[in-house]
């Protein structure tokens, strides 16, 4: 009989400090953390962005609403005030990993293709399939070498 | 009028007007009250497009034969209809009225300033696109031509050569946008999760 081994999940949680992305509402898509808990449904944020684009109004804000990111200000402390939270936020440069992220990158894209009109949305798509087209060259072609 | 004049009589005493037998009451009334046509209260207003109907207009036809396609918008026409052209080269549509309801406008506009306008004013006329009249044929005629197939109607060669002179100004300014010639090449078609409603045109 092996020793169990107990590990920490890796699950994201709802903690202080927890980067979440709201999602409906106003604020829908921006960035916040989370400041305090105040019961198993809903959360105090505050999201202090610079930019008044981004900027989340602090706010008590159903869980639901929000969507847990990888992102943590480990070091926040609990119910910590705005000016607190924004000194933290631009030190660890939360804005700059998002944007970074795959995730985030694909929500600006989406976003864009949204708003394709009709000649730009064909463009993209025979765009696509060129470039589908070389990568599959390249493919086979490596794959042939390999074969020999 | 001299029928319906009524006469003067003389009696002892005066005189009195007779009316006319036909003026006289009817000794009876039709059981029914006489039709009468309502008065139309509608008036011939001339068609306002909408505003994205702005001629060189990349438009996306959604019924008749060549729904799908994605045709240039040439002019509006008196009766309230659009004048487009695939171009024909391209896709096949020719140079044809469609009504504006059945149409998507897309944003793209095609620079159709190049296009002689005395032609398109001769196209956009009323007697343009009127059916010919052949002779109809009448009594035993009809009748034996009953098992005969009826001809089968053919381009007159006038139309053909509105259609390319009217192609070839459009087909050289479309070239040199990449991409626009088979844009128009391409037909129109709902795929899975696309929501017509949000789309931006």
């Amino acid at each position: 009989m092996g020793d169990a081994e107990i590990k920490a999940s890796y699950w994201r949680l709802v903690e202080i400090g927890r980067i979440v992305l709201v999602h409906g509402g106003p604020s829908d898509g921006k960035l916040a953390t989370i400041v305090e808990i105040i019961d198993h449904k809903r959360a105090l944020i505050d999201g202090p962005s610079t930019s008044t684009k981004t900027a989340v109004p602090r706010q008590s804000i159903a869980l639901a609403q929000l969507i847990l990111t990888p992102l943590v200000l480990a070091q926040l402390p609990r119910g910590s005030r705005t000016g607190v939270v924004k000194a933290q936020w631009e030190k660890a440069g939360i804005e700059a990993k998002w944007q970074e992220s795959a995730w985030a990158k694909k929500r600006t894209q989406k976003e864009k293709r949204r708003a394709l009109t009709d000649f730009e949305r064909f463009k993209v798509m025979r765009l696509r399939k060129q470039a589908r087209f070389e990568v599959r060259k390249s493919m086979a072609k490596v794959k042939t070498a390999a074969a020999k | 009028m001299s029928e319906v004049k009524s006469q003067s009589k003389t009696f002892s005493k005066g005189t009195r007007d007779v009316p006319h037998h036909s003026q006289k009451a009817k000794k009876w009334y039709p059981t029914e009250d006489e039709a009468k046509p309502k008065a139309v209260r509608k008036s011939i207003r001339t068609s306002t497009p909408r505003e994205s109907l702005a001629p060189g207009a990349v438009l996306i036809l959604l019924a008749g034969r060549f729904r799908g396609k994605r045709v240039v918008l040439l002019n509006h026409l008196p009766q309230g209809v659009l004048l487009v052209t695939g171009p024909f080269k391209v896709n096949g549509v020719p140079l044809r009225r469609v009504n504006a309801r059945y149409v998507i406008a897309t944003s793209y506009k095609v620079d159709i300033t190049s296009l002689d306008s005395k032609k398109i004013d001769e196209i956009s006329g009323d007697k343009y696109f009127a059916r010919e009249k052949g002779e109809k044929k009448t009594g035993e005629d009809k009748f034996f031509a009953q098992g005969e197939k009826p001809e089968k109607k053919k381009p007159s060669s006038s139309r053909a050569a509105d259609q390319k002179a009217v192609d070839k100004a459009l087909l050289s300014t479309i070239k040199k946008t990449p991409f626009l010639t088979s844009y128009l090449g391409s037909s129109f078609s709902l795929r899975k999760g696309d929501r017509p409603h949000e789309m931006q045109w």
